[in-house]
């Protein structure tokens, strides 16, 4: 476990109590549950009862929850246990994982890349086998984008499947949990465990549960995947074209029929994200203020200054740019021009794809506009990095479910994601439509543990 | 638009964050190119479009109205930067 330093995946470990589960595992094992005796490492924004939680900040450095996350709740109810806490970018405001301040996390793929982000550390901990499967949270691509950098399988489930208590808050409307995997049966069996309706959180829909691994069917013939035009952008690599052929190709081979459509909003999600997703955070992060819980400053001389200096301390550079966008775009004055704006435009993206959706089961695109770059070479460019959410930003903006799968490398041999975009609570669909993907894709993931 | 040193200090001031000048001067470059792209928004007429207020067909549930909760304040001030056994301690507010 030494070996894991050189990826700085957890930042808190919890293997005595897990080995202390394990023992009793295996004094009376059961195994008619989802997860029986599996140890597991979650995202470090997920509240664990007892056990650090720091969200990648050093402003929650000293905080313990005395409560446990629903979902992780969930996992531990099915029969799994902690493993620790993994590392992920500040209040996951990221897309590399260079925002937390417990460090870089690193990419197994290689030296010196970066995981994705912001679940960077759940990413690089699950590629590197530190845990067999994990959960991460999307708000904008954070699950699907690491798990496209590492060629893993990511999956965020529709806006209310899986229940947001317990879980620190970045944009409220846009969050979600879900798990990031090896490969599609892990994958449900971990929405399964993880997913249900909760009273604790207003937004949870109550419904009954899915028996999603159960369910899980490689016959796709006869679905309509929908191809849509506007996800081929300037400047983007030729070989996630061809991964999108060749993506088209076998699910076309499997009897699925291809729809070219268009979602002709897509290019303003971005913009349109960053004025709701920071709005959502300098309410959420007000709480940060230094007197009931987490870091305070010791300077100021009066009330007003503490607050301001335990903020300014205990915020890194890009949670303190989205807290200003945020409170900016919502001030009097400014608020019709942006972020009433923006969520008109988030109407007319959503609309998007409800029209498409009476067409299609399911939609094909890229996961990402890149393979996995290097530390360090976005950090000074704010909108660079924000573009690498391109594609998995829409999803979120709309609440729909969708998946990132590993599909191909790239000639660096970084791998590469194609991404399945499903109608609202269809998870299952695109599960079956991955699950047949990954039969016939013929893509392995190899990766030479050069940490160790 | 763009936003000037004055005005960053402005809203650094409502998110009550104190910054010092080398903050300001890159605050203002960053944002400024971050609100250039936002602002491609501009070019969408969307004067016809309800904005988007939920993603969910549903009302919020109301529950009963009875105290559900409660009686751990142990446990809320376990985590307080500093405190005096039944209070959170600030900063003196009034002279």
């Amino acid at each position: 476990m030494k070996a894991q330093k050189k990826l700085n995946t957890f930042v808190t470990t919890t293997f005595e109590q897990a080995l202390k589960k394990a023992k009793q595992f295996d004094s009376k094992p059961n195994f008619n549950q989802l997860l029986p005796g599996i140890p597991l490492a979650v995202k470090d924004l997920f509240c664990t009862d007892g056990i650090k939680t720091t969200a990648g900040s050093n402003i929650l450095n000293n905080f313990v929850p005395s409560y446990e996350s629903t979902v992780t709740k969930n996992l531990w109810n099915n029969g799994a246990f902690l493993l620790g806490k993994l590392n992920c970018d500040e209040f996951a405001m990221g897309s590399s994982n260079e925002t937390s301040y417990y460090g870089n996390v690193i990419n197994p793929i290689g030296d010196k890349l970066v995981p994705g982000g912001s679940s960077g550390g759940s990413s690089s901990a699950l590629a590197a086998d530190l845990t067999p499967a994990t959960i991460g949270t999307d708000t904008g691509g954070s699950i699907r984008q690491p798990a496209s950098f590492t060629g893993t399988v990511g999956l965020k489930p529709t806006y209310g499947l899986c229940s947001r208590w317990g879980i620190v808050a970045f944009a409220s409307s846009l969050d979600q949990a879900g798990p990031m995997t090896k490969n599609i049966t892990d994958c449900a069996i971990m929405l399964e465990a993880m997913s249900g309706f909760d009273e604790k959180d207003s937004t949870s829909i109550n419904r009954k549960k899915e028996l999603y691994s159960r369910n899980l069917n490689d016959n796709i013939k006869g679905l309509k995947i929908g191809i849509p035009k506007e996800y081929r952008v300037d400047k983007m690599p030729k070989e996630i074209d061809e991964l999108w052929e060749k993506g088209k190709k076998i699910l076309k081979n499997l009897g699925v029929q291809l729809i070219d459509i268009s979602l002709p909003h897509t290019k303003y999600a971005l913009p349109t994200y960053y004025i709701v997703a920071p709005a959502e955070a300098s309410s959420n992060l007000a709480r940060y203020d230094g007197v009931r819980y987490g870091y305070r400053s010791q300077k100021g001389k009066d009330l007003i200054e503490m607050y301001e200096n335990t903020r300014s301390e205990g915020f890194g550079d890009e949670v303190k740019r989205r807290i200003l966008i945020g409170t900016y775009v919502l001030s009097s004055g400014y608020y019709d021009a942006y972020y009433l704006k923006a969520q008109k435009v988030r109407q007319l993206i959503k609309k998007d794809f409800d029209e498409n959706f009476s067409k299609v089961d399911a939609i094909l695109t890229p996961s990402t506009p890149s393979s996995a770059f290097k530390i360090g070479e976005k950090t000074n460019d704010p909108v660079s990095m924000y573009l690498n959410d391109i594609f998995t930003v829409p999803a979120n903006l709309a609440g729909l479910p969708a998946l990132s799968l590993p599909a191909g490398s790239d000639k660096k041999g970084y791998p590469l994601g194609l991404q399945l975009i499903g109608k609202s609570l269809d998870e299952q669909k695109i599960l079956n439509i991955g699950y047949a993907f990954e039969k016939n894709c013929g893509f392995k993931n190899e990766i030479k543990k050069w940490w160790l | 638009m763009s936003l000037d040193k004055e005005k960053i200090k402005h809203i650094a001031k409502l998110a009550r964050i104190s910054v010092d000048e080398a903050n300001v001067e890159s605050l203002t470059k960053d944002l400024n190119s971050i609100f250039k792209f936002i602002e491609q928004l501009e070019e969408l007429n969307t004067d016809k479009v309800e904005p988007l207020s939920s993603l969910l067909n549903q009302s919020l549930r109301s529950r009963k109205d009875q105290i559900n909760d409660g009686g751990i304040r142990e446990k809320i001030l376990k985590n307080s930067p500093k405190e005096n056994e039944e209070f959170f301690v600030v900063p003196k507010v009034v002279e």
